[in-house]
Order: C-alpha cells, then structure tokens, then sequence
C-alpha cells in the first residue's frame, strides 16, 4: 500500500536495528519512554521490540487518551448519557471503559442512547439532523484531537446549532511529561516524543526536558520504522553526550507547531486550574475547559453532574503502568482478573493503552526473550 | 510483585483454557453478538450448558447428525441475518442468509440441499422492498443448489426491526467420509485463505455512509459449497475448514489454536488483503484479521496435500486469490502468532468487544 509499505521495510528495519545495537554500550542499560499509546500500538502490533538489542528497554508513558480519565469523568459522562433527551456521541474506545456502575455499553444496554462517532463533526451532524434531541459529545484526547473539538465548536456556533454540547476531557501533554520527570521512581535515559500532538504544538514545548532535566527527546511517527528511526536518534545523541529536542517526524512535524490549530483552541478552550489523571492524581493546568463565550455548548455547564472523585478499583495499577514505574505484567491483577474482555482498569481497554497492547500482542515476545524460538 | 513474567504469561494461558461457567453479565451488550469472547462466553454458559448436547458441544459450523446405524450422516446449520443497511455493494440481507447458511453446511463438508426461511418483518417495510429480498434469496439458493422448503412469517411494530430480519436453517448431505476437526491437525499442516480477507465488514461499513470514505469496495457474499467440494476432491489432507465470518480469521484461528493445542504462525506478509480494506482498516484502527468474510474459507491442509489444494482453489473463480497464509506449530500451544512484514512477531487474539456492530 502507498504511503504505508515504505515505512514498513524489513531490509531499512534490519539495517537500523544493527545500527542501534552498535550504539549500544555493552553493559548499559538504556531506559527510553515512549510518551503516546499510539507508539505503544505500533511497537506491539509491529513487534518493534525484537529489533531492538536487550540493552533496551521501552517504558511505556501516560499518553494514551482514554487511560487518563479518571472514574469520576466516566461516572459524569454516564450520568449525562442517562438523561432521556441526550444522545451521547462518543468514541469507541471510551464505551468500554469501566465506571462505578458498569461501561457506556452498559448504559446503553438499558436505554441510554450511545452513539460511536469518528469525529466530533460527526456529533454535530447527528444534532442537526434530531433537532428535537440534545446531542452531547465526549471530548477526550491530547492536541491531537483538541482541534477537531475546537473547530466542531466554532462551527456549533457560526450555524447557530444549539442543541449540541461538549462533556470537556482534553489534557495537555507538557504537565505530564514534567510530572513524570520529578516522579522519583523512574530514571529514564530519553524520550520517544509524540507524533501528533507535536503537529499541533510543535517541538519548542520540549526544550525544557534537555535544558532541566538533560535528556534527549525525538518527536517520532507511528509508523514501525519511525519509531525505530526514533530510538537511533536518541541512541545515537546518548552516544555523543547530547541532549537535545530533536525531529524524527518532520514529514508533518514543523518546529513551530499549526498555528491555524493552536488558534482555534485558544479561541474555545482555556487552562482549567487542575484536573485528574489517572494514576498521576490532580496536575496543575494540564487540561482544558471550554471558555465562558461557549458555555451555551459546554456539557458540565447545561447538565448537573456528579463530579465525584472516584477511586480506582484497589487491585488496579493502572497509576504505576501510565507512570511507567510498572510493567503491564507486574500488575497483580493482569490477566487473570483483568483481561481486554473484562477490564478492571482503562489500561487494558484502549487499544493504546499499555495493558492491552501487551495482552493482545506482545505476551509472546516476553517468553520468547528467554527461550530459544520454537518456531 | 512477587510473580515473575513467565508465571504471569502461564497464568493467562491457564485462565485461556479455563471453561466458562457462569455468565457474569448482568445484560446483553453489542459485545455478545460480536463474534469475540463474548460471544463465546454466553455460548458456553447459557447455550451450550441448558441444552446440553453432544451434537451442540462440538460447536462446529453445522451440527453433524447420525440418524442411525448405516443411515447416511447430515449436517444441520443456522443462522440469522441482521444486517444494517439491507441492501449493500455486492449484495443484500436475503443473498447473506441464504448463502450464510450454505456455507456453514459447507465447512462440513456436506453439500447443502434444504433450508428454511423465517422473516421478522417490520410493520411499515415496503413490499417492494421485500420483494428484492425474496427474489434474491431466490436467485442465491438456485445458484447454491439448494431448495428453501420450508418458512415462517411475523410481523412486528414499527420501531421494532430495522426492516426485516431473516433466520435461515440448512440440513445438508455428508456424502465423504470425513471429519473435519482440530483434533486431526498436526504440526507441519498449513494454513491456505481461499482469497483477500475483510472485504465484507469493510464494504458494510462504507456503504452506511458515516465514515465518508468512497471505494469500489463489495461485500464477498457467496456460497462456497463447490469451493469446498472442489478442495475435498483435490486431495484427503484436508483436517479443517472454517468460514471466517463474524470474527474474522484471527478468531477462527485462535478457536483452532485452543482446540488443538497447537500453535498457528501467521505470515503478515501472506496475508491477502485488498489496498481499500487495508487502507480504510488503517483509517479507523481496525485489524483485517478481525473483519468480517461471506464467501471465504479458511482450510489447514497436511504438507502433502498442499499443492493441489490451492491448485484445486485457484481453479474456481471463488478461489482464484487462494494463498497459504501459515503454518502450524508443536508450540506456542494454544496460540495464533504472526511475523510481522516489518520482521517483528506478536500475539493474535481473539477479538474483545464489537469495532463492526450489525454486519450481518
């Protein structure tokens, strides 16, 4: 397929793996983070790991979505999806995920009306065409998915649609790289940087992470050999005493991120003081909430919800696997309790997530890093 | 943390094999008509359990029946169809129930000869409408063979049926003596696609619109008794043959894998799969593995008999694209892998929730 096959080369692949391995200093170990869940996808679904030598070792990082979302946000989002009047649009992964009293998927099994949409224009359409319905979306996602949110918004109200709000669930990457960062039970040797959300904010957001903290960032796309592009750029400025935010992405990554996108959100949205993460608990400005001239679409404004903090279920570790402090399979209850069919905690949900990923696609790999190949 | 990463692998694999008891959903959800592990789990515990039957144990495509001693053997298969839009590239809801139940007499290696026809209509639903339907089931049970002699009708309230649904049974002949089953599979036996996989999800979701995707894409819908014929009288290596429908390949391999306690490795690189599926599958995160087939069929054959199978596939105009998409290993038992084209492996699962409600 085009487009897709030349990032997908085992001849490119093999070459880079050995270039990694001679970067490699014999003895060392090299701890690199991936930031986004979607890395994490694509390094399972692709098994980039068998390319890497053993002195590597990919943490897996806390930016997946729908793993951040709180219990309390999710117990929100249904007590809005029960409203008789409501359709609530949202997408797939969220329909699954846990809350106090089952998924969406539970709510909708008895009468809720839940509704997958692809994008939030989607949402906007459902409410032009049930005007005698309120059609609420549930907004989640880094900057990746913000502008999409911003732009549905700014079109809500240029057409005047008035019955269509948004449940407000966008965060912000920065915050939590930097709490991961003064989190003492983690030292890492470099970072994976995000794709997507480094289209929207560009690579200037980074800089802090080389200058306070001496490390090496790479902004890197999704695709198996980016992410292996990736860890040689990081290897190779590991090897050369450097610490610098560098572009792996730069086919749509631009230093000085999409200003048309920035804008927009800046037009909607605004810094909410603080907000719950999953596992990270309440970070300082590191989400956003739909600014006063938009309360007339803004979900927590028109619906009174709950707004419980919830704790996670007890013998969930989802906190320590989205702060890399734990390995998917060092949770107690992976998969025995927990398992993709009946997820205790949004890690094993999100096809982004690092239990999932790992249930569903690398349980091999950790047997086989022991055993010779049988196969 | 005390248990080491290959204890916790041994665990899982224990909880894999471990029999449902009890359905721990207090609902139905989208997930248990998914074709997945829900499914499955309210297969066991509910069907399975109350009825309580050899015949339904096996949980085969079709049912295998023995009337008497020295009576000849029947296969006997169901299927409902509920797909949303009716109508859709390459086919409709009448075409999908005929040849949904041909193909699981199929996969038995009988040849299809009676079925039943039951419709749920919808009070409202144009008879125009209907008419299509029924004259395309008409037309896809000439062309399969087989005679639809028996029926029922029924009609509810507005509202309450997309249109129509339509329930179909199948009673077929089993004229070879064969059995196909996981327990004949052995290590060294291959996997062969009979042709491209998931164009049948993809297209039902193209055609519904939401997605505003433009391809040329058609659902694969085709009865595939002569395919199978065909594939039997080339050669005795065949073990097992399954039609990958709701699920996909992924989770007819991994029933496979946990049947036989063998190990499937997959060739990415193998796999057949059309640019359009792949790239609207890129486009919405979804696997073709775990997409939706009508008209194909998935067989593992024994080393020796490889060559004419896919010689024996490729003859017919349904098998034309067939390929050998894997191998079958002593280990990992109870596990489907696949070596990825970019030279990396991992797990293939089986599917947990529903990305593809009402494809069929």
């Amino acid at each position: 397929m085009r487009f897709v096959d030349e990032y997908r080369s085992p001849e490119l692949a093999k070459s880079l793996s050995a270039q990694i391995a001679d970067l490699a200093e014999p003895g060392r170990t090299y701890k690199l983070m991936e930031v986004c869940g979607g890395h994490t996808h694509a390094i399972y679904k692709h098994g980039v790991e068998d390319l890497l030598p053993d002195e590597i070792e990919l943490v897996h990082g806390p930016g997946c979505p729908v793993c951040v979302i709180p219990m309390g946000r999710q117990d929100d989002a249904i007590a809005i999806a029960q409203h008789p009047e409501v359709i609530f649009t949202t997408f797939g992964d969220m329909l699954r995920v846990p809350a106090s009293n089952g998924s969406l998927l539970d709510a909708k099994a008895r009468g809720a009306d839940v509704r997958m949409v692809y994008s939030p224009l989607d949402a906007l359409r459902i409410a032009r065409e049930n005007p005698d319905r309120e059609v609420v979306f549930f907004a989640i996602g880094f900057e990746t998915t913000t502008p999409s949110t911003a732009l549905t918004l700014l079109r809500a109200r240029e057409d005047g649609i008035e019955n269509f709000s948004v449940f407000a669930n966008h965060v912000t990457i920065i915050p939590a790289i930097r709490s991961i960062l003064d989190s003492p039970d983690l030292r890492l040797d470099g970072f994976i940087g995000p794709g997507h959300v480094s289209t929207v904010i560009g690579t200037r957001p980074y800089e802090f992470i080389c200058r306070d903290y001496g490390l090496p960032i790479v902004a890197s796309g999704f695709e198996p050999l980016d992410v292996l592009q990736g860890v040689y750029m990081i290897m190779k400025q590991l090897a050369e005493g450097r610490a610098e935010v560098e572009n792996q992405y730069s086919r749509v990554v631009r230093e000085e991120g999409n200003p048309l996108a920035l804008r927009a959100i800046a037009q909607t949205m605004q810094l909410r003081t603080t907000f719950e993460w999953r596992g990270l608990g309440f970070i300082s400005q590191s989400a956003l909430e739909l600014r006063e001239e938009f309360a007339q679409w803004d979900a927590e404004v028109r619906y009174a919800v709950p707004g419980v903090r919830v704790a996670d279920p007890k013998a969930c570790q989802c906190g320590e696997v989205l702060k890399g402090v734990i390995k998917p399979w060092q949770c107690k209850v992976f998969g025995t309790s927990c398992t993709p069919d009946r997820p205790i905690g949004t890690c094993m949900v999100s096809s982004e997530g690092a239990c999932a990923a790992y249930y569903n696609y690398g349980r091999h790999a950790g047997r086989r890093t022991r055993e010779p190949a049988t196969t | 943390m005390s248990r080491s990463e290959e204890e916790v692998l041994d665990a899982i694999e224990r909880r894999r094999r471990r029999p449902h008891v009890k359905l721990m959903d207090k609902q139905i959800t989208l997930a248990h008509g998914a074709g997945g592990k829900s499914s499955h789990t309210l297969v066991e515990t509910l069907f399975v359990r109350e009825f309580a039957n050899p015949e339904l144990a096996a949980l085969g495509d079709s049912a295998i029946l023995s009337p008497g001693p020295g009576s000849a053997r029947l296969a006997f298969s169901t299927d409902a169809s509920v797909v949303k839009p009716l109508f859709f590239p390459g086919g409709d809801i009448g075409e999908l129930a005929v040849n949904g139940t041909v193909n699981d007499l199929a996969m038995a290696g009988a040849r299809p000869l009676w079925l039943s026809a039951s419709f749920i209509l919808e009070e409202g639903l144009a008879t125009a409408e209907l008419t299509r339907v029924v004259q395309s089931m008409a037309a896809a049970a000439r062309r399969a063979g087989v005679v639809i002699a028996t029926g029922d009708t029924k009609v509810v309230e507005r509202g309450k049926a997309d249109g129509l649904y339509i329930a179909t049974a199948g009673v077929g002949l089993l004229e070879r003596d064969i059995e196909l089953t996981p327990a004949r599979v052995r290590p060294g036996d291959r996997v062969i696609v009979s042709g491209s996989i998931g164009d049948h999800g993809m297209a039902i979701m193209i055609a519904r619109g939401g997605l505003e995707l433009e391809t040329d894409l058609e659902s694969d819908t085709a009865p595939l008794h002569e395919l199978t014929a065909a594939l039997l009288d080339a050669t005795g290596e065949v073990r097992w043959l399954r039609d990958p429908t709701r699920g996909g390949v992924a989770t007819v391999l991994t029933e496979l894998a946990l049947a036989a306690e063998l190990g499937v490795v997959l060739d990415e690189a193998a796999l057949p799969i059309r640019d359009e599926v792949n790239g609207a599958c890129e486009i919405l995160g979804i696997d073709p593995l775990y997409v939706a087939n009508e008209g194909k069929l998935v067989a593992v054959v024994g080393p020796d008999g490889v060559d004419a199978a896919l010689a024996a596939l490729r003859a017919q105009p349904l098998g034309r694209e067939a390929a050998v998409i894997g191998t079958v290993h002593a280990d990992p038992p109870g596990m489907v892998l696949l070596e990825t084209s970019f030279g990396g492996s991992r797990v293939v699962d089986m599917l947990a929730g529903d990305p593809l409600p009402r494809i069929c």
